[in-house]
């Protein structure tokens, strides 16, 4: 034992060579000094910084007590934002299939459909849902469609994006047996893949659902139906009290959405 | 009667991973396949079902030539070849008895196999099958609750389920325990003489392609170098297909060449 550690017993192992060492604190360095350089380049007013926790609890004291008056007009809104997030997300899911079938590597059938079902995807997922509403507003006018659209389009691509992996993550073997049986494009797809990315596809439907429910209750600051409307409403207006009202409100929905999907993830999974 | 002549297989630009090889499998017979891993076993097997494109030669399955098939002609020709899997490539969430169908699913319509009405006859089959390999139980089981060898029963019975004219196993038990894949390899060799079916076997261990089969192929490099009854496979038959590396073989061919 101790002959074998003298004859070839060393202890001098390192990880990092001193040049590699040396990099890695230059590097730690420079991320540092790009922090420090960004904090100053940008005009933080100060005083405004400091001020802000009287500036909160003065918000505070101005919602207290939240103003439940309006309620059955908030309750009503959020119905739609309900609406609103359900519908895309069942649109864009079914929508997401065929794009997801493009732009995944092995099931795509040549490579100008995988280009554009990796175009569609980008260009989904590039843009936020705030930005698809803008334009749609701008094109359908304000209301609920608009709404729909934003979060369709944007879904799209979240929902495509994953599902393609899914299906390129796929264990192939399966899909090579029952090619040799002499079945059909379209039976392979229905019998080894499809069976293969539904665990995903739930998933992932139900975690957009669940995001979609939170995005929606923006879209009416820029018109496009929901909660949000008559929040900025109530903002512009100094309601402060429905203000509060209304947040609460969406807190709520939120919660209730994360228990729903939390339920129906552990029910299909 | 399957006929193979002259087939070879280039996998891109360097050297062929089956040189010219020719093979003829008559009648009913259980035939097995050996020769150490990267001597083309593998590749030979899947050029006949067509899942490996031949660059060349021909391969006639009861006169319809194999080689030159596209489209629905190619699948048509497919159905009547069961193949059997070392990994068994069972869709695992599916249940057995969808396993088992997916077998004939060449044969029915779009329809009945997204519905999952399956033709009578195919489900009376189906069970009569699955009773023969001792899986009938198991019809409402998913896929992934079976144990190894009760999974490669399920690729047997789907493989069947084909009413295939041959059958091609590709290293059926490779995956199994030692007990599981002497039932296996026996049920092999039962099926192939109740359904009257020419079996084409890769197979690993000598001792059970000796002891389940009718006649031995031995391939080294691309090449048929031993073709006989099981008896007639001596020591230096053995050391002849089993000697050296597909590596080694690669230089000393380069070197002749």
């Amino acid at each position: 034992m101790t002959t074998l550690a003298k004859k070839f017993g060393r202890d001098d192992w390192t990880r990092f060579t001193l040049r590699q060492r040396m990099t890695r604190y230059a590097v730690i360095f420079g991320c540092a000094l790009a922090i420090a350089w960004a904090l100053t380049s940008i005009e933080v007013i100060w005083a405004w910084v400091w001020g802000a926790p009287e500036q909160i609890g003065d918000l505070f004291g101005r919602m207290y007590p939240p103003d439940p008056s309006n309620l059955e007009t908030i309750l009503k809104v959020l119905w739609d934002t309900v609406n609103i997030a359900t519908f895309a997300t069942t649109f864009a899911v079914l929508l997401s299939l065929p794009v997801a079938y493009i732009a995944a590597q092995n099931t795509t059938p040549n490579r100008a459909t995988l280009w554009l079902g990796r175009l569609i995807l980008v260009t989904s997922r590039s843009v936020n849902t705030i930005i698809w509403a803008l334009l749609f507003v701008a094109i359908f006018g304000p209301g609920v469609v608009a709404g729909i659209l934003a979060i369709m389009f944007r879904s799209i691509g979240f929902v495509g994006k994953l599902l393609g992996e899914a299906i390129e993550e796929i264990d192939k073997r399966p899909v090579e047996a029952l090619e040799a049986t002499g079945a059909s494009r379209f039976k392979v797809i229905a019998y080894a893949i499809v069976p293969q990315v539904m665990p995903t596809f739930w998933a992932v439907s139900i975690l957009r659902w669940d995001i979609n429910l939170r995005e929606s209750t923006v879209l009416g600051l820029v018109g496009a139906g929901g909660i949000g409307i008559i929040l900025q409403g109530a903002i512009d207006t100094f309601n402060w009290p429905e203000v509060a009202t209304i947040l609460i409100a969406i807190i709520v929905l939120v919660i209730i959405g994360e228990i729903i999907s939390a339920f129906l993830r552990r029910r299909i999974l | 009667m399957l006929k193979i002549s002259d087939l070879v297989k280039r996998y891109g630009s360097g050297d062929p991973v089956l040189k010219n090889l020719d093979l003829t499998i008559e009648g009913e017979s259980v035939v097995s396949i050996i020769g150490s891993s990267g001597a083309g076993k593998s590749t030979l097997l899947r050029c006949i079902n067509r899942l490996v494109e031949p660059t060349s030669g021909s391969i006639n399955l009861n006169g319809t030539e194999l080689t030159s098939l596209r489209g629905k002609n190619l699948r048509a020709a497919r159905r009547k070849i069961g193949m059997v899997f070392q990994g068994f490539n069972l869709v695992d969430r599916l249940t057995v008895m969808e396993n088992v169908q997916s077998g004939r699913l060449g044969y029915i319509s779009t329809w009945s196999a997204v519905t999952r009405r399956y033709p009578k006859e195919d489900i009376r089959r189906a069970f009569e099958l699955m009773e023969r390999v001792g899986i009938a139980q198991y019809a409402n089981t998913r896929a992934d609750q079976l144990s190894g060898g009760e999974r490669q029963r399920v690729g047997v019975v789907r493989a069947l389920m084909q009413d295939p004219d041959i059958l091609l196993a590709d290293e059926p038990t490779a995956s199994l325990d030692p007990k599981t894949s002497e039932q296996i390899m026996g049920l092999l060799r039962d099926l192939a003489g109740e359904l009257k079916l020419p079996v084409l076997i890769n197979i690993h261990n000598v001792t059970e392609a000796k002891e389940y089969t009718d006649r031995i192929v031995g391939m080294r490099y691309g090449r048929i170098i031993f073709d006989d009854v099981p008896a007639q496979l001596d020591q230096e038959a053995m050391d002849q297909i089993y000697a050296g590396s597909p590596h080694a073989d690669r230089a000393k061919d380069g070197a002749a060449a």
